[in-house]
C-alpha cells in the first residue's frame, strides 16, 4: 500500500492507503475524495481530475503522455506541477505522494 | 422555509438503480454532508460500476469487477449507504411516500431519486430470442459477449452506433471477425455529420470489419436454438456465431408513469433534476432534462450526464448551491482513435473540419453562425478542450481562423 495525501482546495486533508496498480484518480474516487471527479473514468478524455503534485515528488510522477499533455494545456488553473491523476499509476515509490486539488475541475 | 428550500441533511434518501448516476448520487450525498439514511436498491447482482468500459476495456480483458466498481463493497458500509442489490422496485406510492419492492418490502422516503437508467432496444423480428443475439448495457451482457468472441468467431453487429463500433473494434482485436450491418447509408447517422462517418467506416474497413449499409434485417437463424446468421430482406444471410444488437436504448421510465409523473421520453426534470413531485428526483439516462444551452429538454446518455445530474440532486436534497452547468459531452475510444465530442448539433446551419482528417487528426465544428454549437475531435484534445470552452461561455468565433489548423485553438479562443 502506498499513502496518499489528497488536500482539497479549502485545506481538508485525506490519507488514503492506495493499492499498487491503481491510479492516483482511482485511490480518491475508490474512497470519495471530493474535487477529483474523473467523468472519463480514466481515460484521459475530460481534464476532470487535475492535481498539482507536490514538487518532492513530481520525478517520481513520472513523465506526462502527449495526450496529457494537450488535455492540461487547456484546463483550468494549470501549473507546471499539474497532472491528470488517472495518468499516474500508484507504486510502492509514490509511498508519501501529497497532491493538491484545484478549486474547481472545470 | 420548507425542507425542500432548506435542504434536510437527515432525510431518508432511497435511490432506486445503482448504475453510475444512482451510485454516484449517494456519493455525493455523502461528500455533501448528508447525514440521513441512504438505500440503493439496483436490479443486477453487482455494486455500482462503470458501464463505458465494457465494450472497450472489459472485452479486452483489461478490465475486471473489481476495477470496474465505482467504489469498493466497504465504502458503502463505512459511508452507511445501505445496498439492496438484486433488489426490484415495483411501485411508487407517492401519497405516502414509500416504495414497493418485489419482495413485498416497504421502503419509506423523504426523498426518492430515480436512477433506473435505460434498456437496449430489441428488434422484434424473428430469431430475436435465440441464444448469442446479445444486447450490451450491463456487464452480464459483456461477459455473454466476450465468450461469444475469440479468434476466427465471427461477430455481427446490428447498428452502426458507437456501441457498435466500440465492440467491432474490440472483436478485432480479439482475433474476431466483425461486420456492421445498418439500415441507413452510413454508419453513425444518427449521431454524426458525414465526414466523420465515412471516417469511421474507413478506419474499421481498413482493419477488417466488414459492412453492410442500407441493409434491413428481416430475422435471425438458428441451429439448436443458437444464432447462426442473420437473414437480410434481400433473402442474403451472413454467417456469424453471434450477434450483438446495438440499436439505441429506451429510458425505464414505467415505475414514474405508473406513479403519475410527467414522461416524454424519459422523466421530465427541471434543472435541480426534480420531476414534477418535488420529493422525486430523475437523473441519468431515464431522466429528459433542461439543456440551457440549447433552449430544449432532452434525454442524455452518457456518464458525464449521470454525474452533473447526480450533483444536482444530491445538493437540492442537502440545501447547497447546485453544480456549475455542463456542456453535454461523450467520448469513445476504438482502435487508436480517441473520440471526444462536446455539445449538440442543434440549430447548426454550417460544418466545419479542422485538420487532417488523412492523419486521424481533425474536429469537426458544427457552427450556428459565429457560435459553435458542438464539436467532435478526433486524437484532437485541443480541438475538444478549447470548443468545449467555447461552447459554454457562447463565445463568438471567427469562422476563417477556425478552418485555419495552422492557427492555435488558444488564439482562435483568443
Amino acid at each position: 500500500m502506498a499513502k496518499i495525501t489528497y488536500i482539497e482546495h479549502d485545506g481538508a486533508e485525506h490519507v488514503i492507503d492506495v493499492k499498487p496498480g491503481l491510479t492516483v484518480m482511482e485511490g480518491a474516487v475508490k474512497n470519495n475524495v471530493p474535487g477529483i471527479d474523473a467523468d472519463c473514468g480514466g481515460a484521459c478524455a475530460c481534464a476532470t481530475c487535475h492535481v498539482y503534485v507536490d514538487d518532492a515528488w513530481l520525478s517520481k510522477t513520472g513523465d506526462k503522455s502527449a495526450m496529457e499533455e494537450s488535455m492540461l494545456d487547456f484546463a483550468e488553473n494549470v501549473e507546471p506541477n499539474s497532472r491528470l491523476s488517472c495518468q499516474i499509476k500508484v507504486s510502492d515509490t509514490l509511498d508519501g505522494l501529497v497532491v493538491r486539488l484545484p478549486e474547481s475541475q472545470h | 422555509m420548507s425542507a425542500v428550500e432548506s435542504g434536510d441533511l437527515n432525510a431518508r434518501v432511497v435511490i432506486v438503480g445503482a448504475g453510475h448516476a444512482g451510485g454516484s448520487a449517494a456519493a455525493f450525498l455523502r461528500q455533501y454532508g448528508h447525514t440521513g439514511p441512504i438505500t440503493l436498491i439496483g436490479d443486477e447482482p453487482l455494486l455500482p460500476y462503470q458501464r463505458p468500459p465494457l465494450s472497450k476495456g472489459w472485452l479486452k480483458g483489461e478490465a475486471d469487477a473489481e476495477s470496474l466498481s465505482l467504489k469498493p463493497a466497504e465504502w458503502y458500509e463505512e459511508a452507511k449507504v445501505s445496498l439492496r442489490l438484486g433488489g426490484v422496485v415495483t411501485r411508487i406510492n407517492r401519497a405516502d411516500q414509500t416504495v414497493t419492492l418485489a419482495s413485498g418490502e416497504i421502503l419509506p422516503y423523504g426523498y426518492l431519486i430515480l436512477a433506473t437508467g435505460a434498456r437496449a432496444r430489441m428488434l422484434p423480428i424473428p430469431g430475436a430470442d435465440l441464444a448469442g443475439v446479445l444486447a450490451l448495457r450491463t456487464a452480464a451482457d459483456a461477459e455473454l459477449l466476450k465468450t461469444a468472441l475469440g479468434e476466427g468467431k465471427h461477430l455481427a453487429v446490428v447498428g452502426g452506433g458507437y456501441v457498435g463500433l466500440e465492440a467491432a473494434a474490440s472483436a478485432r482485436a480479439l482475433g474476431a471477425h466483425a461486420t456492421i450491418i445498418e439500415r441507413e447509408e452510413r454508419v453513425l447517422a444518427r449521431v454524426a455529420c458525414h465526414a466523420l462517418s465515412s471516417f469511421f467506416q474507413d478506419y474499421h474497413g481498413a482493419r477488417g470489419v466488414g459492412f453492410e449499409l442500407n441493409a434491413g434485417v428481416e430475422a435471425f437463424e438458428g441451429e439448436n436454438g443458437h444464432v447462426t446468421g442473420v437473414k437480410f430482406a434481400d433473402g442474403r444471410v451472413l454467417a456469424c456465431d453471434a450477434v450483438l444488437v446495438g440499436v439505441g436504448a429506451l429510458p425505464n421510465d414505467e415505475l414514474a408513469k405508473d406513479a403519475g409523473l410527467e414522461c416524454v421520453n424519459g422523466v421530465v426534470v427541471d434543472l435541480e433534476a426534480r420531476t414534477s413531485d418535488p420529493k422525486i428526483f430523475a437523473i441519468g439516462d431515464v431522466s429528459h432534462r433542461p439543456l440551457s444551452l440549447y433552449e430544449r429538454q432532452f434525454r442524455l446518455e452518457s456518464v458525464p450526464n449521470a454525474l452533473e445530474q447526480a450533483k444536482q440532486a444530491a445538493a437540492a436534497i442537502v440545501g447547497r448551491a447546485g453544480p456549475a452547468p455542463e456542456v453535454p459531452w461523450f467520448w469513445s475510444d476504438q482502435y487508436d482513435l480517441k473520440l471526444q465530442i462536446a455539445g449538440l448539433p442543434f440549430d447548426a446551419d454550417q460544418i466545419l473540419v479542422r485538420g487532417d482528417v488523412a492523419a486521424a487528426r481533425f474536429a469537426v465544428f458544427h457552427l450556428k453562425g459565429d457560435l459553435i454549437q458542438a464539436v467532435e475531435a478526433v486524437n484532437a484534445p485541443p480541438e475538444f478542450m478549447a470548443g468545449k470552452q467555447l461552447i459554454a461561455k457562447r463565445t463568438p468565433v471567427s469562422v476563417t481562423k477556425l478552418a485555419d489548423a495552422t492557427i492555435s485553438m488558444k488564439d482562435v479562443a483568443a
